[in-house]
């Protein structure tokens, strides 16, 4: 599965993870609390520049990622429109487009191991509460195993219903695929099983 | 154990996987994205708290960015865009859905399932939702509500669905039902 780190590698591939996440959180924050116009603005000229810096291809992917936000923006600046308050609506859009590019940014020059080394080291406290990490690991990969597995079944399915009728399957077709995902849960449950298990790994 | 963490890898899974099947049309020619019914089928088949942990499963995949939102959306922005709210309340949605599965034993399963759906799936999913909104769009509670009550009819819809592929799982596999374990003897 690919994630949506970006494949095409810049220096902040190589930084800390856990910094980045933590200067994402910081300059969110950041971002909420200035009420000057001129400051954000400022905040999305220097978004933009990260994003160019890696070149062309980077930043065409980049913005592309940002394509759900525009029915807001549209919502906010007929609103905006409407009242007469324009400058205050292009405050709230330029926050916004600030936030979700900075996060993305992250996203996009981490890479997934990384990620994951990032969780292991946050739910580390939760051990105590009875959380076994190697179970969290397990069920992550599992995810990330399954839905290209499921996902194939499901066109499968929907090719089957195609090949038997004229009409569209709709919602009906979700019960099968549900059962599908049961019966797999049922074999990776027992697959577990017939290795080991999980609960004895906590011994070794 | 191991059915435990199958089941919640697997709901995960799941989730990813309505979101990404082409979109389903329902009846009226509406395109729904399959994905917040997932989330309901996780409360009301899994329960409470297993049906909670496959959704935070499924957002922590997306967190560390893996692309698993419906039309292929991950990573850290979707948690800060004006629909935020809504992705952090997914959970508890599916907390609030299979609590009321599993606590509401004397009605038919079609209706408590749909009932649940509705409550936690669309109340409360709505309720975060709005504030998420009236956050990052700078607008009050009431003017955010305006924005989105236009999705509520297609989700009640997706609550009556979500009821109805309940009772019938119930009926296929009765075993599998870990919101109503007294229903099983298999377990």
């Amino acid at each position: 599965m690919i994630s949506l780190t970006s494949p095409i590698e810049t220096k902040a591939h190589h930084w800390n993870a856990g910094l980045k996440l933590a200067a994402l959180c910081l300059s969110t924050l950041v971002l909420f609390s200035i009420d000057s116009l001129v400051i954000k603005s400022a905040f999305l000229a220097f978004v933009i520049t990260l994003y160019a810096l890696p070149g062309p291809i980077f930043m065409r992917y980049g913005l592309s990622k940002l394509r759900i936000l525009w029915p807001f923006i549209l919502i906010v600046f007929l609103w905006h429109w409407w009242v007469q308050e324009l400058l205050q609506g292009s405050a709230i859009i330029i926050r916004m487009i600030c936030a979700v590019a900075l996060a993305n940014l992250v996203t996009m020059t981490t890479k997934l191991s990384d990620m994951i080394d990032v969780v292991r080291f946050i739910t580390q406290p939760l051990q105590r509460f009875g959380l076994n990490p190697r179970i969290l690991e397990l069920s992550i990969a599992l995810v990330i195993r399954m839905t290209p597995v499921l996902l194939n079944k499901g066109e499968n399915l929907g090719m089957a219903w195609k090949a038997r009728s004229r009409r569209r399957s709709g919602w009906k077709i979700i019960l099968p695929f549900t059962l599908i995902a049961l019966d797999d849960a049922d074999q990776v449950a027992e697959a577990l099983r017939a290795r080991g298990g999980l609960t004895n790994q906590e011994k070794n | 154990m191991e059915k435990k963490i199958a089941y919640i890898a697997l709901f995960a899974a799941l989730i990813a996987a309505l979101g990404l099947v082409p979109k389903i049309t329902l009846a009226f020619g509406v395109p729904i994205t399959a994905q917040s019914l997932g989330i309901m089928l996780c409360g009301t088949i899994l329960g409470a708290k297993r049906g909670g942990l496959a959704v935070l499963l499924f957002l922590l995949l997306v967190a560390i960015g893996l692309p698993l939102l419906s039309g292929g959306n991950g990573g850290l922005g979707v948690f800060v865009s004006a629909s935020g709210g809504f992705l952090l309340a997914w959970p508890l949605s599916a907390y609030v859905t299979g609590l009321i599965v599993e606590k509401w034993r004397s009605g038919p399963l079609l209706l408590v399932a749909t009932a649940g759906s509705v409550i936690g799936c669309i109340l409360v999913m709505y309720l975060f939702g709005i504030i998420g909104m009236a956050i990052v769009l700078d607008k009050t509670l009431l003017q955010a509500t305006g924005f989105v009550t236009a999705f509520i009819p297609g989700d009640i819809i997706k609550a009556i669905i979500a009821g109805l592929l309940t009772a019938a799982i119930a009926k296929a596999r009765p075993a599998s039902l870990l919101s109503r374990p007294a229903q099983n003897n298999a377990l």
